[in-house]
């Protein structure tokens, strides 16, 4: 087994301060191997896209904080690291895709430039052979004509290739770890699988890490290795993605696995919602956050915070009700 | 772009003939008759018959709006015709003073713009410290001071404490430019620094704007440093609408010229216009405002070419 390339502890993440401060990260913890795809899923609210962007600290800070916890890439705490040295990592060891294509590429440089850029900072290389291994980049990415497009500027992509275009920057500099917020939210449906699975081929092929961030149980399944859920800022379940699937033991979990259309489902029925609100991180219940919401919800749940606790195995949950019923 | 350049020129045709007949009519509507004037300085004892006759020397007999399409006719083969005192062409007076206060604009609008770019890039990177606080109050200050205030300060003040006065000897560039510049700089620090408050607000704002967006984050996620992200990522970016100022910006500069002219004795088009408004010179008025009119299309026409250098999304059709 490798040793992870990166191992999250104890992540917690604030916003704002005094008596409007939300804390957004709390108690955050997992890890990820060389190859492997994690997905980290839950819903707009969960702490998700925050979670991603503090491994690179991007964290825009004020108003965010990262207030606790470890983020250990090849053993290194980023957290303690230098701005020189945390520099040298984002965009070369650690890449980062967006989730909005139309507006993470700059609008006024072309898309070879933006390409060639890390490759120049971190690779060393002359702008001319930056620009030419941005030109195979984006033909490994399969944007037609790359030798032309290179010189294009991103208003002339359409939203797939300008994810390709970012997807080949963030492949640049063969990185160990891919973080993909939620690449394939603003996508048409046909066009988030081509790139997802351009994303995974490639990681593949470079043997990267691939952490994607997600709301589609969809995609979980097709792309993850293994799976963290997180609400309201926390990791409510993690596990392999066949054990998340197939025996779901978080009665979140167990709500969205129910909110999905499946292919075999009688014709006619109707999902089953989770009923109620995401929380409000700023008055967040004393026990469980998904207390409010939870069909299995018993007193002990309004007291006590769950922790999470091994269902054997890597299969976590931190829950106290017995949902096999 | 040719073409669009072209369709912008014929543009302006329409609008200078209506400009003129605006100028044209204002101008005859200042108190006090140029005729007045003149015979008053020789002789006080004019009579009526004098009057007519000098009314009918200058054409100034004729109904207004017959003067106008005299003048307007003039103006199409390049004829602006004569100064009503000096009898010289008024083009003539123009084309020598042009240069001067072109050279006095330029140099205010680059002082501006030098003074602002970085001054606003800073107060927005370092936004709510103390110097950003301190850099829009001076911002503020220079707006709410009149340059012809600062002008008069200028000359009164450093002779008074250290008896050093501005020059106020016109060189032309072409005999001595260092001459010329030490003479210009003073002016055109003033009145660049009255526009400098603008741009650098609209600087910090757009900078402001721009830090915001996802690409920059993008950029920061690779690995730039601070110094990369704004050269080369925001600045672009948020200098689209700072380029829209200087356009909005060279009425002001041709404004503020008239009275700093004055003030450091620049034989510009500003001291022109100053003069022939004292003496009623209705050609002179009228010419020099038909060529600053001119100036202003032509400066605001080169800003809205200048777009498609910064933004790549603009192409002229």
């Amino acid at each position: 087994m490798h040793s992870p390339v990166l191992e999250v502890k104890n992540l917690a993440v604030e916003f704002g301060s005094g008596a409007g401060r939300v804390r957004a990260v709390d108690d955050v913890s997992f890890d990820v191997r060389p190859g492997e795809t994690l997905a980290i899923v839950g819903e707009s609210g969960s702490g998700k896209s925050v979670t991603a962007l503090s491994l690179l600290r991007l964290v825009p800070t004020p108003p965010g904080r990262i207030c606790a916890g470890e983020i250990l890439f090849h053993g290194e705490d980023l957290l303690k690291a230098s701005e020189a040295s945390i520099r040298s990592i984002r965009g070369n060891r650690i890449a980062m895709i967006f989730q909005e294509p139309m507006s993470s590429l700059n609008p006024a440089l072309t898309v070879g430039l933006q390409i060639a850029e890390p490759l120049q900072l971190h690779g060393k290389l002359t702008w001319a052979k930056a620009f030419e291994r941005a030109r195979e980049l984006l033909g490994k990415v399969r944007i037609p004509d790359a030798a032309r497009r290179v010189n294009a500027h991103p208003h002339q992509f359409s939203g797939g290739m300008r994810q390709r275009a970012m997807i080949a920057m963030a492949l640049a500099c063969k990185p160990n770890l891919i973080i993909a917020d939620e690449p394939t939210t603003a996508l048409d449906v046909t066009v988030q699988a081509q790139i997802l699975s351009l994303l995974k081929n490639l990681t593949k092929e470079t043997n990267a890490a691939l952490i994607l961030i997600t709301h589609d149980l969809g995609v979980v399944a097709r792309y993850a290795d293994r799976v963290c859920v997180m609400y309201a800022g926390r990791v409510v379940e993690s596990g392999s993605a066949q054990d998340i699937y197939a025996n779901p033991q978080h009665p979140y979990t167990l709500g969205l696995m129910a909110s999905i259309p499946r292919l075999d489902q009688e014709a006619g029925q109707r999902l089953t919602p989770i009923d109620g609100q995401p929380p409000d991180l700023a008055a967040l219940p004393k026990g469980c956050a998904f207390e409010p919401r939870c069909r299995f919800a018993m007193a002990r749940c309004r007291r006590e915070r769950p922790a999470l606790e091994s269902q054997g195995g890597r299969h976590y949950r931190a829950c106290f009700a017995d949902v096999s019923c | 772009m040719w073409a669009y350049t072209l369709r912008r020129l014929l543009a302006l045709i329409p609008t200078l003939v209506f400009a003129s007949l605006i100028v044209f009519a204002t101008v005859r509507m200042i108190p006090g008759d140029v005729i007045d004037m003149m015979l008053s300085q020789n002789d006080t004892s004019a009579g009526q018959k004098d009057r007519e006759q000098l009314e009918q020397a200058l054409g100034l007999d004729q109904p207004v709006y017959i003067q106008y399409f005299r003048w307007l006719g003039g103006v199409a083969r390049g004829d602006f015709g004569h100064s009503l005192w000096q009898n010289t062409p008024v083009l003539d007076q123009i084309l020598a003073r042009l240069p001067i206060t072109f050279e006095l604009g330029l140099l205010a609008i680059i002082i501006g713009l030098v003074i602002a770019v970085p001054i606003g890039v800073l107060s927005a990177l370092r936004q709510d410290t103390t110097g950003d606080y301190l850099m829009r109050s001076l911002s503020i200050l220079m707006l709410a001071v009149p340059s012809f205030w600062v002008g008069t300060m200028v000359m009164v003040f450093p002779s008074i404490w250290w008896g050093w006065a501005p020059a106020l000897v016109y060189v032309p560039f072409t005999q001595d430019p260092l001459a010329n510049l030490g003479h210009m700089l003073t002016p055109a620090l003033i009145l660049g620094m009255s526009l400098s408050a603008i741009t650098m607000r609209m600087m910090r704002t757009m900078m402001l704007e721009v830090l915001r967006q996802d690409y920059i984050r993008t950029a920061w996620a690779k690995g730039l440093n601070e110094r990369t992200i704004v050269v080369r990522h925001a600045l672009r970016n948020a200098l689209i609408p700072v380029i829209t100022l200087i356009g909005i910006q060279a009425p002001l500069v041709i404004g503020g010229a008239v009275i700093i002219e004055q003030i450091f004795v620049i034989p510009g088009m500003g001291l022109l216009l100053l003069d022939a408004v004292g003496q009623r010179d209705y050609p002179v008025i009228a010419g020099v405002f038909l060529v600053v009119g001119v100036a202003v299309m032509l400066i605001n026409l080169i800003v809205d070419l200048s777009y498609g250098l910064f933004d790549p999304k603009v192409r002229y059709r």
